[in-house]
């Protein structure tokens, strides 16, 4: 940059702002609606951060209720069931297939009883699902006495019961049966969940995204799911942009020594190595009891991440303090207050609302991550992490406790970055026009 | 240049890896959860190591083939009211071809009591005389009361009298151990396959940190023409149970915990599943400091009538096999011959949400305002699910608030053993063939006893278990202990675990066993 | 460029300092101590353990003691691997997890520039567009459900073939290697993808591309010459952050995959508060990141011209 004497000569006394109107580029915002992909991300982005907010009014089911006799169901509709005893007597319809035989069953309980073999040690009871291939299915139990009462963990399906008898000529000496429960309800789990009961009938109510291994609803966790994602999601990028943008700003601004150590202390904290310290953090802050995890999270995350955002506006105010327009301007007599809110905070803050948008996606990440591992939020706090962590064991089962929380993490994230780079279009189309 | 020297090196370390089972080479392979934290027979603790050195190592008596106490190192013995005498037998040789003596013994057990080894299970061995005065650093260790008289004979004298010390010695804290060889290598012994011998049916061929072990046949051990297998081969580490099923699934391992997840794919593929109890019992156990809400004990019964296991066991657990608890006894526990709980059945509770909320009530007035309770719980997925379930009865049936404390293992038992819980997830497993491994848990004296239980009827009735000769006498004070649980709501037994597996169907002869180490390759064979 | 080296090395070695600094004092804000097993173990048990690792001595000498063994660099010995020395279990481990990043990165590279390089050259036609939809999922879907859906797709290949193709996890022969490797880089392919292309495209408007172009160089030898080894050097300044990225982010492949890597054992040693194995492997990553970045900016010095080669180089 190169001046002449004239340069320095007292510019006639007009408004500074009318001055600097000279180059106006056009507003950032109608650049970014002019661009289709910006303004669908946009869309989702609100959509899930209302959904997050207001969501648990719109689908009212309590995440935390347990309808334990529909656990890692698929999607249900509504439905009105008999309640039964817990452990009915030995009454009621009679199933017979060959030696096996059965009463009343139901998803509350399926009672087996055979005739006692001669010579037999104790018997191996297995369940398979009708249509399952030839296998025996699910070991139940290894007995002693010729009857057995099944309760684990019955739907509303054909099941094929085989009994072995221990002991010599197996194979010739097993009895199978076919059967299909029906579904109900048990008396203690029905006066659990406190449901009105009509006619020894109570309605268990839909779930539209199936329920996961509590049978708790899954779209209602999904819901208070995205509620902890999001909160760790907008609070810990922009409690450190923040910080950051601050801590940047003072180095910048007062330069010199405090500079070289602020910025240097800024380097060792880029040096720890991020993920091994959020653990480390969260496991030396301690999780006290009735906790959720979140705010040792946060807090760990801000302390590793500020940064990035220091380095930015620090090189900004640099940049900007060299920059003929605000030297004319300080010529002009303008004060600092008045360089940061004109000249600094425009320049400043597009780019901060760009790292925004980045970091964003990328806390989003870190919180399912570190949920995912365990070292995340507590629960019964549902975060889209740790639903994926629930999901992941019974991936082969059943695969939409899994896929349910990782399609929302993955739908997030994309509207984020895709948010993210639309801005920094946006800027660039700015720069380029405004430097035109 | 440089990546590919690194590459270079990981792949020298490994070679290719074997099909699950050979008959020819009767070789298997398997998979390791973990890596064993120590192969120290006298410091391990944990599952691992003891299932390494129950097939490395042997000790005065051992299992056989069915699971009966057998003679092992010791030839024949007698355990009296003041001590016991075991004989050895002069063929059993250390994997060097020194032969094994009463000496090893000797030398083992001073120094797993000795306190700089600062071994954890030290305990166990506390029914010798002065064991428990020695590791508290108040005798010297040759004050232990185990003596070589000769080179084949081993004379123990007792603190206290104790009838089941036969089976203690099949416990891997009671294995011999080799002087020279522990003083040889210091803190590194056992660290390496070559910095340690074996007497066992088997030797450490191998040992790469973290990837890959290796036994192969012991050609010096005494009973070698009872092992069939040559080799054992563990070139997988891992605790991810869905990672060794595939490997299952791929004929690389021959033997497989199942877990929810992968039983249904098993069953799917027509695999024959199987159970296998480990005796361990589940429970919830209440903290009886004066100071916590569930000192109280009409609050302790509201809980216990509203937790009924069976809903956690067969809706929320959901596995097969595992059976709901109804006492401080697993139910396959064995005494005398007989399995204890049909003799004994466990005391019957009432569970009903309106008595429930009537304690409850009565709670209240004794205590006033009911502050959250604790519920401190370990950080496994399992443990996890538990706990909210738990909560969610706790909340749904009596109004009563908790608060997770989630820890991972260590700090679960630190938190314990400081009172910092008002009810805790924990859990138990029998260290030997005695119910009284399970009764005394709960003795005031006791260490285990988190919840500082005090009851003199209780502490009475686990002095009579213990030394008392009489199989009657002994039967029925293990009945009323089960009995006292109950009544005072010290554990809320929950459920007994249960594990599921698959084997390969050509291998024969695997036991699964309680003690001495699970699962036992010993008399196992390939079927060809 | 000697003074320049040097004070990149000083401030390297400070950097290390500080991360050893904050490891050792977070560790001892952790509640619990590490000797706490199912089996209760007797106060005087406890204290000889104590006394054993040197956890009886006021944290100050133990903080000095520490820094001393670390200059020495000797990490002490594990608290839970009965008998095994800090050193062994990184000198064992660290190779597993740098063979897995070393694959990791030369996946993410290569595919990154290439894919990059591609997008731009058809900027705005399909083979971008295509190319940008995979970024963006890439960067999109967690890196956890990645490895899980991968290991869940080898099962079903090897059911399918009825031979296995691949091992589903475990660690041994080059076979076990590029699944993991491929999941653990993709993020970071992406990210270089978008880098390069982005940077591409400005080099693509560039006066001197254009010149070239004028001058009637042939399309390959402005690609060749110009463009690519200009565009891939903002690439190469983000291979520092990158490897760190690679490095630390690996545990969750080596969780799911069981592969014995050093962060496989860090997630471990934090669950059984080993202290001594979680100061280690972290001072050890932090130093061995912090030697990855002055060498790069040494690197990138030489490379470029442009870099002012003294001590304000950033």
């Amino acid at each position: 940059m190169q001046f002449h004497a004239d340069d320095f000569n007292a510019l006639p006394a007009a408004p500074v702002e009318q001055m600097e109107a000279l180059a106006p580029a056009p507003p950032l915002w109608r650049v970014l609606l002019a661009d289709v992909r910006a303004v669908v991300a946009l869309v989702v982005v609100v959509l899930l951060v209302f959904s997050a907010f207001a969501g648990p009014f719109l689908w009212s089911q309590d995440p935390a209720r347990q309808w334990l006799s529909q656990v890692s169901s698929g999607p249900t509709t509504a439905r009105t069931v008999a309640v039964v005893e817990d452990n009915p007597q030995w009454q009621g319809a009679l199933v017979q297939a060959g030696q096996l035989m059965s009463v009343s069953a139901t998803t509350t309980s399926v009672k087996l009883a055979w005739p006692a073999v001669a010579g037999a040690a104790g018997y191996r009871v297995y369940r398979a699902e009708a249509g399952e291939g030839a296998g025996l299915g699910v070991p139940l139990a290894q007995i002693e006495h010729p009857w057995y009462d099944d309760r684990l963990q019955l739907r509303e399906r054909a099941y094929r019961y085989t009994v072995v008898p221990e002991g010599e000529n197996e194979l010739s000496r097993r009895a199978t049966i076919t059967l299909t429960p029906a579904l109900t309800i048990g008396r203690f789990e029905a006066q659990l969940l406190d449901l009105p009961v009509h006619n020894g009938e109570v309605v268990l109510p839909a779930h539209p995204l199936g329920t996961d291994s509590l049978g708790r609803d899954m779209l209602s966790r999904v819901i208070h799911g995205a509620r902890t994602s999001m909160l760790v999601g907008l609070t810990a990028p922009l409690l450190f942009i923040t910080l950051g943008a601050f801590y940047g700003a003072a180095a910048g601004l007062i330069g010199g020594w405090v500079d070289n150590t602020l910025m240097r202390i800024a380097d060792f904290v880029v040096a720890l190595p991020f993920l091994l310290f959020m653990i480390l953090f969260r496991v030396a802050m301690g999780i006290e009891s009735g906790e959720s995890g979140l705010f040792p999270m946060v807090l760990a995350m801000v302390l590793l991440s500020w940064p990035g955002a220091a380095r930015l506006v620090r090189g900004q105010v640099l940049q900007l303090r060299g920059s003929a327009f605000v030297l004319s301007a300080r010529m002009a007599g303008a004060s600092n207050l008045y360089l940061i809110r004109r000249h600094l905070l425009p320049n400043v803050l597009p780019l901060l609302l760009v790292s925004l948008s980045f970091a964003i996606p990328q806390a989003i990440f870190t919180e399912a991550l570190l949920s995912f591992i365990g070292m995340g939020v507590v629960p019964p706090t549902p975060s889209w992490g740790s639903l994926c962590n629930e999901g992941i064991r019974s991936m082969l089962t059943h695969p939409h406790e899994l896929i349910v929380p990782a399609v929302a993490i993955s739908i997030a994230v994309l509207a984020f970055n895709v948010l993210g780079d639309a801005l920094s279009d946006a800027m660039d189309v700015q720069i380029r026009r405004g430097a035109q | 240049m440089l990546c590919l020297g690194l590459l270079c090196l990981g792949m020298a370390v490994t070679s290719a890896h074997a099909e699950a089972v050979s008959g020819q080479d009767q070789a298997i392979t398997l998979s390791l959860a973990t890596e064993p934290p120590s192969l120290d027979s006298m410091q391990a603790t944990d599952q691992i190591g003891s299932f390494l050195l129950s097939h490395l190592m042997e000790g005065l008596v051992q299992y056989d083939a069915e699971g009966n106490l057998a003679p092992g190192i010791a030839l024949r013995w007698q355990v009296r009211e003041d001590g016991a005498t075991f004989w050895l037998r002069k063929d059993a040789r250390w994997s060097d071809g020194e032969p094994v003596t009463a000496h090893n013994f000797v030398f083992a057990w001073r120094r797993a009591v000795n306190p700089q080894t600062a071994s954890q299970y030290a305990f166990i061995l506390f029914p010798i005389k002065n064991a428990e005065a020695i590791n508290r650093g108040e005798l010297p260790l040759s004050d232990l009361g185990v003596r070589a008289v000769g080179d084949y004979r081993l004379e123990v004298q007792f603190e206290r009298s104790c009838p089941y010390f036969d089976k203690l010695t099949a416990f891997m804290t009671y294995y011999p151990a080799r002087q020279d060889i522990v003083e040889r290598w210091g803190r590194a012994f056992a660290a390496d396959a070559d910095k340690m011998v074996f007497n066992g049916p088997f030797t450490l061929a191998k040992w790469v940190h973290g990837a890959h072990l290796r036994l192969e046949k012991n050609t010096r051990y005494w009973n070698r023409e009872a092992i069939r297998l040559q080799v054992i081969d563990f070139p997988y580490i891992t605790s991810d149970t869905t990672a060794q099923y595939n490997l299952y699934k791929d004929n690389r391992i021959a033997l497989a915990a199942l877990d929810a997840g992968t039983l249904n794919d098993a069953v799917k593929r027509g695999y024959e599943a199987r159970l296998f109890d480990f005796g361990t019992l589940y429970f919830l156990e209440f903290n009886q400091r004066s100071e916590r809400a569930t000192h109280n004990l009409a609050l302790r019964r509201a809980i216990q009538a509203v937790l009924e296991p069976s809903l956690l066991v067969y809706k929320v657990l959901g596995l097969p096999g595992i059976k709901p608890a109804y006492s401080l006894f697993p139910s396959g526990m064995r005494a005398y011959g007989i399995t204890f709980s049909e003799q004994y059945p466990p005391p019957a509770i009432d569970y009903n949400i309106e008595k429930a909320r009537e304690y409850l009530r009565q709670a209240r007035r004794e205590l006033g305002e009911i502050e959250p309770l604790t519920l401190l719980v370990g950080d496994s997925p399992r443990a996890v699910n538990e706990a909210e379930y738990y909560q969610y009865v706790l909340k749904q049936a009596l109004g009563l608030e908790t608060r997770l404390d989630q820890q991972t293992f260590k700090q679960r038992i630190a938190k314990m053993r400081r009172g910092e819980f008002d009810i805790a997830a924990a859990g138990w497993g029998p260290d030997f063939d005695d119910p009284i491994t399970f009764g005394d848990l709960f003795a005031s004296w006791n260490d285990n006893n988190r919840g500082r239980f005090e009851n003199r009827r209780y502490d009475s009735w686990v002095a009579k278990a213990q030394s008392s000769a009489d199989q009657e006498t002994r039967l029925q004070a293990f009945d009323r202990l089960q009995h006292i649980i109950s009544e005072q709501v010290v554990i809320i037994p929950t459920y007994e675990n249960v594990g599921m597996y698959v084997q390969h169907p050509q291998l024969q002869g695997v036991r699964r066993s309680l003690f001495g180490g699970d699962p036992n390759f010993r008399y196992a064979w390939v079927e060809p | 460029m000697i003074a320049y080296i040097l004070k990149r090395l000083a401030y390297g070695a400070i950097t290390i300092w500080f991360i050893a600094t904050a490891t050792f004092f977070s560790m001892h804000a952790v509640p619990g101590d590490p000797f706490n097993e199912a089996k209760a173990a007797s106060p005087q048990l406890r204290q000889n353990l104590m006394a054993r690792y040197g956890l009886d001595k006021p944290v100050t000498e133990q903080y000095l003691i520490y820094l001393r063994n670390m200059l020495r660099g000797d990490f002490g010995i594990s608290f839970t691997q009965e008998n095994r020395q800090v050193n062994d279990i990184i000198r064992e481990h660290f190779p597993v997890s740098a063979i897995l990043g070393v694959a990791a990165l030369l996946i993410a590279a290569t595919g990154g520039i290439i894919g990059g390089a591609v997008a731009a050259h058809w900027h705005n036609r399909s083979p971008d567009r295509a190319m940008m939809i995979a970024v963006v999922l890439a960067i999109s879907v967690p890196s956890f459900v990645i490895a899980a859906l991968a290991q869940m797709a080898i099962v079903r290949a090897n059911d399918w073939l009825s031979f296995p193709l691949l091992p589903v996890a475990g660690w041994g022969g080059i076979s076990h290697v590029w699944v993991p490797a491929l999941v653990l880089g993709l993020g970071t392919m992406a990210y270089l993808a978008r880098l390069m292309r982005s940077s591409m495209l400005a080099v693509m408007q560039s006066d001197y591309v254009l010149t070239a172009r004028a001058k009637g160089l042939s399309d390959w030898q402005i690609f060749r010459k110009h463009q690519l080894r200009n565009a891939m050097l903002p690439v190469v300044t983000e291979l520092g952050p990158t490897i760190a990225a690679i490095t630390t982010g690996g545990f969750v492949v080596e969780l799911i995959f069981a592969i014995p890597g050093l962060g496989r054992y860090f997630v471990q040693a934090i669950q059984q508060l080993d202290y001594t194995v979680i100061m280690g492997t972290t001072v050890f990553y932090g130093a061995f990141l912090v030697l990855m970045v002055v060498l790069i900016d040494i690197a990138y010095g030489l490379i470029d011209p442009r870099i002012r080669l003294h001590g304000d180089g950033r």
